[in-house]
């Protein structure tokens, strides 16, 4: 299955710029259906981003974020050719991982 | 002068003067015939002096040309750009066979590929226009599949497959030497500037009247180049649209009744449309606020 | 004389809104012309929206028994619904004030 995570890590040196496009239903849980009955609460709870073992970048969400976010943020340090691992967990319990190479 | 030859004098004169009052109204019809390469002129004219910083092709950009804060977020926004997955749904839809070993690729010019700047055209064995979402339903139910909703997902990811094989491609469309074509055209251009709802609105109250204004919090955009972009991912609709999908929830917002998608006035809307934004560029799929 | 006059003015005015209030015929009446209304702008491709609202609230209000509302709304709708027919008979000539030339 194709992964729902699409990043893309750039370093210039002395920082890491990272976009991270995922997709997600993103539910809040408070949207009726043309029936008019409620489309169940389904959110990613937690966004990570590691770099040599360490958490950079973390998320906590809730169903105020719209549906396929989209991430950007920068952090120091990071090298051309490293890993850069992101994974999310959502409200029922699923998860999904990737590993891209910095730029 | 004897008599044979005044009558023969003034039945002459009559005939002249019969001849020159049926040559009037003829006259008055031609100031009524459509010119589209005039209008197009025009159209492009006006907005081009109305924005003169902006380079012919920016108008395809809409609102994000027109604002110089969201034109920034928009840039930093293309690099992963939210219709990613309706563009990768697209594809693999596109390429898929039909049940009975048929494609897509069948039913188009070069398989599909790249030519997306040709629609809406006027089809002379029908008599109509033929928008590419029309053709694409067309193309299911002659090989034995349900047509899509114009208004939902599914449309929405074809279409912006098949524009993104014509990006940067220029409007291309076509109007045949033919009466019924023009009056196709013609229609589309009085749908364009009727103003229509409770709202009392036509689609050139907004893009043609106010572009770069806002509506509410919406910067509006101008009518040149609009239909460049389709289908669009809108934040409005977290999720891809339609062509058809705009034409019918704008009538709505100035609370007018839709016509049903692909309806004749709408077809003929997105021919006129289209036809004026000739020469700039295919940006589809898009992305909007 | 005048005083008496003056009385019987009040007398037929005070009468009058006795006999105001709305039958389920007159509703019938209203909603039907208010729907044949709409039916014409219908034929002119220029529905609003408010005007399929207004006789829903009609109808609404009929089915409740409250028949001085529903002849209302269906008055209303039949307003609106001619507006709407008014709008696109005259947008026919008025249009071309708005085209680029």
């Amino acid at each position: 299955m194709a992964s729902t995570i699409r990043v893309r890590a750039t370093s210039s040196g002395e920082t890491t710029e990272v976009q991270a496009l995922i997709q997600h239903p993103m539910d809040s849980g408070f949207v009726k259906d043309a029936k008019g009955e409620i489309i169940p609460p389904h959110f990613i709870q937690q966004l990570t981003f590691e770099y040599d073992g360490k958490s950079v970048f973390v998320a906590d969400w809730g169903g105020g974020v719209s549906k396929d976010p989209y991430v950007k943020f920068s952090f120091k340090g990071g090298k051309k050719g490293d890993d850069l691992k992101v994974s999310w967990i959502d409200n029922k319990g699923a998860t999904d991982t990737t590993t891209a190479k910095i730029q | 002068m004897n008599v044979r030859s005044a009558i023969h004098f003034f039945s002459a004169a009559l005939a002249l003067a019969v001849l020159a009052f049926t040559a009037v109204p003829s006259a008055v019809a031609a100031a009524d015939t459509p010119d589209p390469v005039a209008d197009a002129k025009a159209f492009q004219k006006f907005f081009t002096e109305k924005f003169p910083k902006l380079k012919l092709e920016d108008f395809v950009n809409g609102p994000y040309s027109m604002n110089e804060d969201l034109h920034r977020q928009w840039e930093e926004k293309e690099q992963f750009p939210p219709y990613e997955f309706s563009l990768d749904m697209g594809k693999e839809m596109f390429t898929k066979p039909f049940k009975n070993g048929k494609s897509y690729a069948d039913c188009f010019p070069n398989g599909g590929i790249g030519i997306r700047q040709n629609y809406p055209y006027f089809d002379e064995k029908e008599g109509k226009v033929v928008t590419l979402e029309l053709a694409l339903n067309r193309c299911r139910e002659a090989n034995g599949e349900a047509p899509f909703s114009y208004v939902k997902d599914e449309m929405a990811a074809l279409t912006a497959y098949m524009a993104f094989t014509s990006r940067g491609k220029p409007f291309d469309i076509k109007i045949p030497n033919d009466p019924r074509a023009l009056e196709a055209y013609q229609n589309g251009k009085r749908y364009f500037y009727t103003r229509r709802g409770q709202l009392n609105f036509s689609c050139a109250t907004c893009h043609v009247q106010s572009p770069g204004e806002r509506i509410r919090a919406e910067v509006l955009a101008p009518a040149l180049g609009i239909l460049n972009a389709m289908p669009i991912y809108r934040s409005e609709w977290s999720g891809m649209g339609t062509t058809s999908r705009r034409f019918t929830t704008c009538n709505s917002q100035i609370r007018g009744v839709p016509l049903n998608p692909q309806d004749d006035e709408y077809r003929d809307l997105e021919y006129y449309l289209s036809y004026v934004s000739n020469g700039l560029p295919i940006s589809g799929p898009g992305a909007r606020p | 004389m005048r005083m008496l006059s003056l009385a019987w003015l009040l007398l037929i005015a005070g009468a009058t809104p006795l006999s105001a209030a709305s039958s389920e015929a007159d509703f019938k009446a209203a909603y039907a012309a208010a729907e044949a209304a709409n039916k014409e702008a219908g034929a002119l491709r220029n529905q609003w929206t408010v005007t399929s609202a207004a006789l829903a609230a009609a109808k609404k209000a009929a089915d409740s028994g409250d028949f001085d509302q529903a002849v209302a709304s269906s008055k209303e709708a039949e307003a609106l619904a001619k507006a709407s027919i008014f709008q696109a008979t005259s947008e026919k000539t008025l249009w071309k004030d708005l085209e680029i030339r």
